[in-house]
């Protein structure tokens, strides 16, 4: 299997010109073999490593790479 | 002299009730006077600032909070909420006011020592205002800047031994009642579950991976003391399979007027002599009490545990012996087809160590939820959608009566092919033997 931080990397890439942030359910769905709390593992473990940051309205929570998106630049948390 | 005139904020002191601006206002004072020398690490005018976008806001019609972003502390997904305001030059104190969830103690048990060290340390690194408690029932801690977020965790968890609590699409912090610890109607130890599952599910409860939230609550009995029943996706509902024990003397005592009814809790007025036909057996919803020979008398079997007489009689009648709880899920407030109750998903579950029954259907449910749900749907959406037979398979149980709201309501039955004898499949030469075309 492909490393799993590429799937995901290439897989934001490709749709950063939409959206920078992506639902849970997205990043799981690359992984179609694993359920879904391992599936939670392998995130978690791209967001430990700094390759996803967490972006979250209180309510729901979202992943992305870090520094994109208009907000990081907006809030001066860049 | 206040920094922003607040004419429309004043207003709002003006009523008979507690103001949550004259509190703000008190707040503002305290932190320019500064008695304690505190260090303060966020702007002094926090409090004023915090007045003035309120007031802009009132007079705009209109909210200058933007809402949402990626603060937070190393490794957890939830318990930070960003807040930032879109008037960050004429607001400057309240810039940053991000909101901190932190874990209230099981059944909101504080010593003194604890809340003074949460507000020493809350009035150096944020703004000194506190909720006390949101509605999930933690310490919400509101408005601070993203360079103290770090700091505030550290001493949080290294001097006061807590925890950041559950926001975003986490497991929400748990909450229970008091449970066995003041509570004689608790059915179990609600108090010990709430923390051995707190323990056992930190993973979800910092590191988001659900559709949307989710809450757990504890109530010890169906009292429901933390009304877990309406404000949790998945409610643990103390209860007993036995019968209610009586004590026929006592009975007699509260019939005799010599024992006050409700713990005397209505002892203020005079309500007239105690009338235990009026006020317990014609109250009861499933009419299933009645006297005879001075005896109460209880169908048990069709008690539906609404409590009313043990506690209209709480030294007459006690919870039965064989004690454990029921679960129930998908209840919610009303965002999207309005507020649910939860519905009963397991009727009675033993609550022992380690309480692996229980992990069980939890699992099975999040499982379930985490592969179905779309996202932003909470687990009584879902329910609704696909039905509650579909959760009811999801955690491997067979459906029992008593997961039938009412009878007759749906008259359709989905056999599964396996349950049918040759499945789908069909000789259809054998079937135009018999019938014609």
């Amino acid at each position: 299997m492909a490393d799993p931080k590429d799937i995901v990397i290439e897989f934001i890439q490709s749709k950063s010109k939409q959206k920078s942030k992506f639902y849970f359910n997205d990043l799981a769905a690359l992984f179609p073999e694993m359920k879904m709390r391992d599936a939670k593992k392998i995130i978690n473990q791209l967001v430990s490593e700094g390759v996803l940051e967490y972006w979250s309205s209180g309510s729901t929570t979202m992943y992305g790479i870090p520094g994109t998106g208009k907000q990081a630049a907006t809030e001066g948390e860049d | 002299m206040a920094k922003h005139a607040t004419p429309l904020l004043d207003q709002l002191q003006s009523g008979p009730w507690p103001s949550f601006v004259a509190d703000i206002k008190a707040e503002a004072e305290r932190r320019h006077k500064n008695d304690n020398n505190v260090e303060y690490q966020i702007p002094v005018d926090v409090c004023d600032d915090l007045l003035g976008i309120l007031e802009l806001s009132y007079k705009d019609g209109t909210t200058h909070w933007k809402h949402g972003g990626i603060v937070g502390v190393f490794g957890y997904g939830g318990g930070v909420i960003g807040r930032y305001c879109d008037q960050p030059q004429m607001f400057p104190g309240v810039a940053h006011f991000h909101t901190v969830r932190v874990a209230q103690p099981a059944g909101m048990y504080y010593t003194s020592d604890f809340l003074n060290q949460l507000c020493d340390l809350w009035d150096m690194r944020g703004s000194g205002l506190t909720n006390m408690h949101g509605a999930t029932g933690d310490i919400v801690l509101l408005g601070t800047t993203t360079p103290q977020l770090e700091e505030f965790y550290f001493d949080l968890t290294h001097k006061m031994n807590n925890d950041l609590g559950g926001s975003g699409s986490n497991l929400r912090t748990p909450a229970s009642c008091l449970g066995d610890s003041r509570c004689e109607w608790a059915c179990y130890d609600a108090q010990e579950l709430c923390y051995q599952m707190t323990q056992e599910y930190q993973d979800e409860l910092h590191r988001p991976a659900f559709p949307y939230k989710f809450k757990f609550k504890f109530d010890g009995c169906p009292n429901g003391c933390v009304a877990s029943i309406a404000r949790s996706d998945m409610s643990f509902i103390g209860t007993w399979r036995d019968d209610i024990r009586i004590d026929q003397e006592a009975v007699a005592a509260y019939v005799g007027g010599e024992i006050q009814p409700n713990g005397g809790a209505h002892a203020g007025k005079d309500w007239g002599a105690f009338d235990i036909e009026k006020e317990v057996i014609n109250l009861c919803p499933t009419e299933c009490m009645w006297m005879e020979d001075g005896k109460l008398k209880i169908n048990d079997r069709e008690c539906t545990r609404c409590m009313h007489c043990l506690n209209v009689m709480p030294r007459a009648l006690r919870i039965g012996n064989d004690r454990g709880l029921s679960i129930l899920v998908g209840a919610k407030a009303p965002i999207l087809d309005g507020a649910q109750m939860g519905s009963l998903l397991v009727p009675f579950i033993k609550v022992e160590e380690p309480y692996d029954g229980i992990k069980e259907i939890i699992e099975g449910i999040w499982e379930w939820w985490m592969e179905e749900g779309k996202n932003r749907e909470r687990l009584g959406e879902l329910i609704k959608r696909q039905g509650l037979a579909k959760a009811i398979a999801a955690v491997g149980l067979t459906p029992v009566p008593q997961h039938v709201m009412e009878p007759r309501h749906n008259p359709y039955i989905f056999w599964k092919e396996e349950d049918v004898e040759g499945g789908w499949d069909r000789d259809i030469a054998d079937y135009r033997k018999h019938h014609q075309r």
